[in-house]
């Protein structure tokens, strides 16, 4: 997928001023959070589960090659085959030959975020491979050569018109504006695709290295079909997926959908081990578990590390404002919102993303609803470090800081400098008490007054009484 | 090639010794432990109430519930209810205590199959049911084709009261147990009917899977 | 003869010294009726944030030591902001755990307090006295609420005021778009989430507007002006401290 980062300013402008959007995401605001507080107050052990997964995922992290070593010889004990993918253009071939020795034409797709991040369906389709997708959100954005603006709600951009549209267009039918019309209309498409295809690809939310299963969880049940009904199944998934056993996957499930969609289990999580067996009636032949790293060991060992316990519930995204405000195509790239804006630097480098770290007040929200408490403003910040010591933040931003700091670190001159610009302000604010345009400042007065010093500097005044 | 790319740069990045029999002690320890995270206390409901929080979970998650005392009834049962709603076939699985049910033969065109397109309902057991969130629990096996959970309208499962755990960690240790350890192709989780919020976050019920999630609870077992 | 009362080093903070000093007196009047005297030390600054905040480790750690060092001695140090009391908190993290300085940075933090929960702590609320009367609403500043803990604070204080009627403001909790130097980097954005409080602000009914950082009060009253809202905006300390005579934030100086 083209790296779009470095517009994020311009498309944060138009995504603000673009009133379908602003509608769309105004469902976002008014579902997700709400659902969520409610499933957490009905558990009271919600935070205590956090600090165990939280605790889990490190010692996972601590022991990833080894618990993947278990993985992989379980999957193979299982009949399965685990390939191992360093790159995303690795990946992508792996998936390729596997699907052209089958033969295949067509291959129906669950929805895989790392999919995306490896720009599968691209790359298929320019092979001769085609791609369908069949979770409803990313088959109306495959219809519109679209992409996911949510890791968990796809097309949560767009409005139930946008989708009308769509599919009147696509599908030949008389137009409906009725979300259950239109939802039937994908499901009949797409029964014939789910039989018709050669292969079918869904993402893993776990892989448990126990039992050499991959796990998804879903509530349409179009993973399902996709994985079950072709004669191979390929799941791809990324490296730090692997937990320990059942028993520690089923610590991450309570915290999965509570925190995703507010939902207190998923419809359908579903564990795949390896193919069908004999005497079984249905399943896939084949089961391929395509693992990406695509920068996740670079991750292992650095302050980064703590991304990788990363669930992709999205409530980080859901409760952001920034997120809130423009949407997650805005960010420019595959995973938006706060874990967007620690990871894409991560993947696309910190000089294509680091308007992405930069764009966030620190307000902490993400971190406080987070599943598995990762100090995601802490780590944006890093990237802010990174982008600092390498000189990549703009000029502007660092004279003006080498200017400031130059100040801030000699008490007197502070002083004067404030005193200074106190007495400029109130100067020019006068007898109204705030200024509406300042030269320099347009940032700020472009969109709000400036209330100007009520008098002058308190430490003015405070010599001047205890002098 | 990549593997060992892979697990060099985490082993550099975990300052890995060349020895670190430490940590596969560790990591072995907790495979063989299988040891239960924190459980919570909704799912750790004495019997009678762990009925009663997994029935009230199943509603409030969307599923159907059809409660009878005596397997003897399931057969009348089934065959009426899906005439209530107009459906005369029904594909399900080969287990023997549902083939060997006293089925009227009347109206009803019964099939032992994996599920194809098309197909109006469908009748598999369920393993176990979980109370904590109105769960239950399939496997894959010859007798019971994955695509009967998904494939067809109305998916109708028969659930033992007496297999009704509370928490999740009781239904993983079940099957070790019924499995021998060996994890069955697929084992299915399955909480309500299928659905979307993919339009505009409103819900609507009956994405791919089933649209109707029909539990018949035999009391008696 | 008494013992002597505890020593209290106000940290002012950079906008309270420059916009609005009536908080740093107000925080220095409640100090001193919770029993405390206080001193305002000179080699005091900046917090040091724009700088953390914005990758410049070096700087942030040059001013973190001459914050440290103009702090030395005293029992508590206390400000009227919970975003700058939270960057004095963030202190341990700019030195390596052997550096002597990541000590004397644990030790500040031990000491360090934003005015609210200082307060809460250490004032008998009988002893507060105020003459404001009417409906005020309260926006949580997000370093306060997330990385120190002040929710209940400021509510706690506030209901000792009899003339005081608390109306919440639907998302009280979310962000105001401020951010320090993320308004001007991201104006657009910045703007979209202050309207939006602009808005939950106007829909309580309140005529006054409380909070406990001068930045986010800046933002939040600045667009109230901008977009002719009557609802003023103070920071809780001046009505706590009865300091009412200054015009509101931004509003005009009378005659």
């Amino acid at each position: 997928m083209e790296v779009r980062s470095p517009e994020f300013k311009q498309a944060a402008r138009i995504a603000l001023q673009d009133a379908n959007l602003q509608q769309a995401l105004g469902n976002l605001k008014a579902g997700f959070p709400g659902k969520r507080a409610a499933a957490v107050a009905r558990l009271p052990e919600f935070d205590q589960l956090r600090d165990q997964a939280r605790d889990l995922k490190n010692h996972i992290l601590e022991h990833l090659d080894l618990y993947l070593e278990e993985f992989e010889r379980n999957v193979t004990a299982n009949g399965g085959t685990v390939h191992w993918c360093r790159s995303a253009d690795d990946a992508r071939r792996t998936i390729l030959d596997i699907c052209r020795a089958q033969g295949a034409k067509t291959v129906t797709k669950g929805k895989s975020m790392v999919s995306e991040e490896i720009g599968l369906n691209d790359y298929l389709e320019a092979h001769g491979v085609t791609p369908v997708e069949t979770d409803l959100g990313e088959y109306i954005l495959q219809l519109r050569g679209d992409h996911p603006s949510h890791i968990v709600a796809p097309a949560i951009h767009l409005t139930l018109n946008d989708v009308a549209t769509a599919f009147h267009e696509h599908h030949k039918r008389p137009r409906s504006d009725d979300p259950a019309v239109l939802m039937q209309e994908a499901r009949e498409m797409l029964r014939k695709q789910f039989v018709a295809a050669d292969v079918g690809i869904t993402g893993a939310n776990f892989l448990i290295a126990e039992t050499g299963s991959t796990i998804i969880c879903t509530n349409e049940g179009n993973g399902d079909l996709t994985q079950t009904l072709p004669k191979t199944h390929i799941v791809v998934s990324s490296i730090e997926k692997v937990v320990p056993t059942l028993e520690d996957m089923t610590l991450f499930l309570r915290l999965l959908a509570r925190s995703a969609t507010g939902q207190e289990f998923t419809v359908y999580n579903t564990l795949s081990s390896g193919p069908r067996r004999p005497g079984d009636q249905d399943g896939p032949e084949q089961f391929h578990v395509v693992l990406v790293d695509n920068g996740r060991s670079d991750m292992v060992g650095t302050e980064l590390q703590e991304m990788l316990r990363c669930i992709r519930c999205s409530a980080c995204m859901n409760h952001c404002p920034v997120y809130g405000a423009v949407g997650g195509q805005t960010y420019g790239w595959v995973y938006p919102g706060p874990m967007g804006s620690v990871l894409t630097p991560q993947m696309v480098g910190i000089e294509n993303a680091g308007l992405l770290p930069n764009a966030s007040t620190f307000c902490g929200k993400c971190e406080e609803v987070c599943p598995v408490r990762i100090p995601l403003p802490k780590l944006m910040r890093h990237w802010r470090d990174r982008e600092f010591e390498q000189h990549l933040s703009p000029a502007g931003v660092r004279y003006g800081l080498k200017f400031w700091s130059f100040f801030a670190r000699r008490p007197a001159l502070y002083r004067w400098f404030a005193g200074s610009g106190n007495w400029v302000l109130r100067l020019l604010a006068g007898k109204k008490g705030r200024l509406g345009k300042l030269p320099l400042a347009g940032g700020w007065t472009d969109h709000r007054d400036l209330p100007a010093p009520s008098g002058k500097t308190f430490m003015q005044q405070w010599e001047a009484r205890n002098r | 090639m990549s593997k060992a790319e892979i697990f060099n740069r985490i082993r550099s990045g975990l300052r890995v010794q060349a020895s670190d029999d430490v940590r596969r002690a560790a990591v072995r320890a907790r495979l063989d432990a299988r040891a239960a995270n924190l459980i919570p206390q909704r799912a750790q409901l004495p019997t009678a109430q762990r009925l009663k929080l997994f029935i009230d979970m199943a509603i409030e998650s969307a599923a159907e519930l059809v409660e009878l005392q005596h397997r003897s009834e399931l057969a009348g049962a089934v065959e009426s209810w899906l005439a209530d709603n107009g459906i005369d076939q029904l594909v399900m699985a080969s287990d023997a205590n549902l083939t060997d049910l006293a089925w009227s033969g009347n109206g009803l065109v019964r099939e032992q199959r994996p599920a194809e397109v098309g197909d109006a309902a469908s009748l598999t057991n369920a393993f176990c049911g979980i109370a904590e969130t109105g769960t239950l629990m399939l496997y894959s096996g010859s007798d019971s084709p994955t695509t009967l959970n998904f494939l067809p309208d109305t998916h109708l499962v028969v659930l033992a009261a007496s297999t009704i755990v509370g928490p999740y960690e009781d239904a993983w240790q079940k099957l070790r147990q019924a499995t021998g350890g060996q994890m069955p192709r697929t084992v299915n989780l399955i909480t309500g009917p299928s659905r979307s919020a993919d339009i505009e976050q409103r819900l609507q019920m009956g994405a791919h899977g089933p649209r109707r999630l029909v539990i018949f609870l035999l009391h008696d077992e | 003869m008494a013992t002597p009362r505890p020593r209290v080093g106000l940290f002012v903070t950079c906008l309270a010294d420059m916009f609005r000093p009536e908080v740093a007196f107000a925080s220095v009047k409640l100090l001193e009726l919770a029993g405390f005297d206080v001193e305002v030390p000179r080699r005091q600054t900046c917090c040091g944030q724009p700088a953390f905040n914005s990758g410049d480790r070096e700087d942030s750690a040059a001013i973190a030591r001459q914050t440290i060092e103009a702090f030395d001695g005293f029992e508590y140090v206390v400000g009227p902001s919970g975003s700058c009391i939270g960057m004095l908190h963030h202190y341990p993290e700019l030195f390596a755990d052997n550096d002597p300085w990541h000590q004397r940075a644990v030790q500040l933090k031990a000491r360090a307090f934003e005015i609210t929960s200082f307060l809460s702590e250490h004032l008998d609320p009988q002893r507060l006295s105020g003459s404001f009367s009417g409906k005020v609403t309260y926006h949580d500043s997000c370093s306060g609420l997330r990385e120190l803990g002040i929710k209940r604070q400021p509510r706690e204080l506030l209901s000792n005021m009899p003339g005081v009627q608390l109306c919440e403001m639907e998302e009280a909790e979310t962000c105001c778009g401020f951010g320090g130097t993320f308004c001007v980097k991201y104006p657009d954005i910045s703007n979209r989430m202050v309207s939006n409080k602009s808005d939950n602000i106007r829909a309580t009914g309140a005529e006054l507007l409380l909070g406990g950082d001068l930045g986010c009060l800046l933002n939040m009253a600045g667009k109230l002006k901008r977009d002719g809202v009557s609802v003023e905006a103070r920071h809780v300390v001046e009505v706590l401290a009865d300091m009412l005579d200054t015009p509101p934030i931004g509003a005009e100086k009378r005659a």
